[in-house]
């Protein structure tokens, strides 16, 4: 049972895996590329590691240690590649609909200075 | 003999990001691709350690995903102009 | 070793060359900055496949994490764009 579910989480990991670096390889923009990139990535090696955890149980606090090191860093830095790619010029794609960050006041002084 | 196609899936996705950091028009894209690829290469040492059976390569995984964000985390402090 | 595992090392060598060949003939030094920083992570994993998990952990530290930063701190002090 432990083995089934092992295997189970194990390739679903790999599929969300596989679908990142396809949105990476596909997708117009940075800031799509970056979406795609970082959700499925989070969520693929989390579901692997603990895959892995599950097949092994004398394994399992290390692996949820990295489980817990990949979902605490990988938000942080793709928020900092983003504002980073942002306040450095990168245009967004010429369909794009909605840009936040230009209404907001902070955003626009903090352009100008 | 079930690891074989798990494996290969993800090799396939570390091949993808890889073709676009070497083919991105700018930076930024280069840096993202890179960032998601050490994600990637994360659950795939996760996924040799199963394959060779030690228990000690799972702190090479550990060591790779500190790193990594390290390197992420410079080359953005870089590119907003700060460092 | 598996055969699956030889194929793995083989295109993780031809992506290591196409690195280098970028970080060579890169104009922007930011982009050969990373390209080259894909080369020691790309040969980090290379180093964990041939069973030396030391060797890996010190080639993932030292040269994804400190050379990079390094490098960053040095084209921060002169300038990015090659003449």
């Amino acid at each position: 049972m432990l083995t089934a579910i092992g295997w189970f989480l194990i390739y679903f990991g790999a599929f969300f895996l596989f679908l990142g670096a396809l949105g990476i390889m596909r997708f117009p923009d940075v800031y799509n590329r970056l979406q795609a990139g970082t959700k499925c990535t989070t969520l693929g090696a989390l579901s692997t590691s603990i895959g892995v955890g599950f097949l092994h149980p004398a394994w399992l606090p290390k692996t949820f240690i990295i489980a817990l090191f990949i979902l605490l860093t990988n938000p942080i830095s793709s928020h900092a590649l983003g504002r980073a790619s942002y306040r450095s010029g990168v245009k967004l794609w010429e369909k794009s609909v909605v840009d936040k960050c230009k209404e907001f006041k902070e955003c626009v002084e903090e352009e100008n200075e | 003999m079930s690891w074989i196609i798990a494996i290969a899936i993800i090799v396939l996705g570390v091949v993808l990001t890889l073709i676009r950091a070497m083919l991105g028009p700018t930076a930024a894209d280069r840096m993202v691709a890179v960032d998601s690829m050490t994600t990637i290469t994360t659950a795939l040492l996760v996924l040799l350690a199963l394959y060779f059976k030690r228990y000690i390569y799972l702190d090479i995984a550990l060591v790779y995903a500190v790193l990594a964000f390290v390197a992420t985390l410079a080359v953005a402090r870089y590119m907003e102009g700060g460092l | 070793m598996s055969s699956l595992i030889l194929v793995v090392s083989a295109i993780l060598v031809i992506f290591m060359i196409v690195g280098a060949v970028v970080t060579i003939h890169a104009r922007d030094l930011l982009v050969a900055i990373i390209a080259s920083a894909i080369v020691d992570l790309v040969l980090a994993v290379l180093f964990y496949i041939l069973q030396a998990p030391d060797v890996a952990i010190t080639q993932a530290s030292i040269m994804g994490g400190l050379t990079t930063a390094i490098f960053l701190v040095v084209i921060k002090k002169t300038e990015r764009y090659e003449q």
